[in-house]
């Protein structure tokens, strides 16, 4: 969506009771409905009045640079962070209403892959890729292990990997068990922080393949928070850019792009094209008058 | 620092604000924080008893911390039991000769160690062996992302992580206090019979004579409240773990000394309660 055409709805005036929402059916309605979403940690405002629609099937790229609340966006979106203001509404449900158990249920359908991958380091690989399954289903011994196998083949590691302990694997064999374990009760939304950073190119593109075939397998619904524009090119039909809530001003929206990958290089807005192309710009000379205004104050006090 | 205005920025005939002003504001806030602080365990508590009782932890996780909190730490606290027994023979030896009692030696120790060292010494060394790991793995798992990471798997983090280390802590406490307890009694009396040749007979009737079953009673009691306090501070630490490895020490730290300040402060207050109630009950002649 347009972020200028989203300033103009008037959010007062949309429902945001599930129950109003029954006459609009599932396959219609976007999986993820972000209502006029600010999030403050204590004085600190980090998104502001973000309003934002996923539909089904869709692939959406978050970039930005670092600190303009990506992930945070992320972990609202799935309910990891409540919103000071504003709503989440997964598949026509507020996240913010919902009771716990419910809460509990519907995180079944999503799958999170983590910036590190978030092992739990006590476990093996086996059992890091069935926590999910014993926390959700009752299965057998056997049907658990044929799934743990299975992931485990389908995200390119061997079968001897299942009984290694996390601290023994590289980064990029982390992350693709942590993809495995996003996946292993086939979510309808699978969100991902940073997949490819800290991995050499040739492991980044075996992820972003790795992110296209569980799009073609299932019908997944894929958020992506990355600053690897080669993964946001090849992997995204939609990309969204956050800017930094703090060096804007107060009405002006933090979404300074939202459009097709094909689009980026042809964006009116100056710093989308500069963030695009990986120019620091006039940023080299923001940095050094942030500095300096810092630098000041400690110099006149000694 | 927070609070301080540079005089450039003070508006035109607003007077700095004085050291008083200063040092009120320090102290408030450390006040506020404090209080603030006690607020949080009290609610973190609350999620974990409410956890405890309506969802049964799965056996594995349970088994796990049992033999972390348990099996572990039983060298340690029998190792330092016989240490502090024999410490205490030492230390009462000189003393009770001066007055001829030596022959009572046995009431000293063994009456010290069921009523107070026993359940401290175990409650210092979970602190300090168990405490301050819990700390640690949890605050280790909350700047990695794990916690985030049971969380979005539908697991809840005070249900999965909190209660087996509690109860871990809450169950195991008491047999680790009587390890302690009785390595006391078996040091103290070797260094009190063999070493100091104290009649053998006369240091066992002392003993049965002046420790009685309410004593090891309070002792286990207290210990009960001990593990729950290490238990509660050092999963409430870890869950609230600063980033970075520095952050995960300070949790290490923090646990540690938290519970041991907390343990003493608690130590003082049921031995009051638990005095007082034995002489409300049984009103006993006090005379050695």
């Amino acid at each position: 969506m347009n972020p200028e055409k989203a300033a103009e709805i008037d959010f007062q005036s949309v429902p945001l009771d599930p129950d109003t929402l029954d006459d609009v059916s599932q396959a219609e309605r976007p999986i993820v409905e972000v209502r006029g979403v600010t999030v403050r940690f204590e004085s600190q405002t980090i998104l502001k009045e973000i309003d934002l629609q996923i539909e089904r099937g869709q692939t959406l790229a978050i970039i930005g640079e670092s600190g303009c609340g990506k992930t945070v966006l992320m972990k609202t979106i799935i309910g990891l962070i409540a919103p000071s203001q504003g709503a989440v509404l997964f598949d026509g449900r507020d996240l913010g209403r919902i009771s716990q158990q419910e809460m509990t249920r519907t995180r079944r359908r999503f799958g999170f892959v983590f910036q590190n991958a978030a092992l739990f380091d006590s476990m093996n690989i086996f059992d890091n890729i069935a926590f999910p399954i014993l926390q959700h289903e009752k299965a057998s011994d056997s049907e658990i292990e044929g799934r743990v196998m299975e992931k485990l083949s389908e995200v390119g590691l061997p079968p001897e990997a299942a009984m290694k302990f996390p601290a023994e694997l590289s980064g990029g064999m982390r992350k693709r068990v942590g993809l495995a374990r996003a996946l292993i009760l086939q979510p309808e939304l699978v969100v991902y922080d940073e997949p490819t950073t800290g991995l050499d190119p040739i492991m980044s593109d075996v992820i972003n393949e790795l992110i296209l075939a569980t799009r073609r397998n299932y019908p997944v619904t894929s958020v992506i928070v990355t600053h690897d524009m080669r993964t946001a090119r090849k992997v995204a039909n939609r990309v969204v850019m956050l800017y930094p809530r703090r060096r804007l001003e107060a009405d002006q929206s933090q979404m300074l792009f939202d459009g097709s990958p094909s689009d980026l290089d042809h964006a009116d807005d100056r710093r989308v094209r500069q963030f695009v192309r990986g120019e620091a710009g006039e940023r080299i000379n923001e940095l050094l008058r942030e500095t300096a205004a810092i630098s000041q104050p400690a110099a006149s006090q000694a | 620092m927070a609070g301080l205005t540079y005089q450039d920025d003070l508006p035109l005939g607003e007077k700095r604000p004085g050291k008083i002003s200063h040092w009120v504001t320090d102290w408030g806030g450390m006040v506020v924080d404090g209080v603030s602080t006690v607020g949080d365990i009290a609610i973190f508590a609350y999620q974990m008893f409410v956890w405890m009782f309506t969802r049964r932890p799965a056996k594995g996780t349970l088994l796990i911390n049992f033999y972390h909190v348990g099996v572990l730490s039983l060298p340690v606290v029998a190792l330092t039991g016989t240490f502090i027994g024999m410490v205490l023979a030492v230390q009462s030896h000189r003393q009770f000769a001066m007055i001829g009692m030596e022959n009572r030696l046995g009431a000293v120790i063994n009456s010290s160690l069921v009523r107070e060292l026993g359940p401290v010494l175990a409650a210092t060394m979970l602190a300090g062996r168990v405490g301050s790991a819990i700390a640690a793995v949890i605050g280790t798992m909350r700047v990695t992302e794990q916690i985030e990471a049971l969380t979005t798997m539908g697991a809840n983090p005070i249900h999965y992580l909190v209660v087996p280390r509690f109860l871990a802590c809450l169950l195991l406490i008491p047999a680790l206090t009587i390890m302690a307890d009785f390595m006391g009694i078996v040091g103290g009396y070797f260094y009190s019979v063999v070493v100091l040749g104290i009649d053998h007979a006369a240091y066992l009737q002392n003993s049965a004579d002046f420790v009685t079953g309410y004593d090891l009673f309070s002792g286990i009691l207290k210990s009960i409240f001990f593990g729950g306090i290490i238990a509660i501070v050092s999963c409430y630490r870890g869950f609230n773990c600063q980033a970075g490895a520095e952050g995960v020490g300070q949790a290490a730290t923090a646990a540690f000394v938290m519970s041991f300040v907390l343990i003493l402060g608690v130590d003082l207050v049921l031995n009051i309660l638990l005095e007082a109630f034995y002489y409300a009950v049984w009103a006993p002649e006090t005379s050695l």
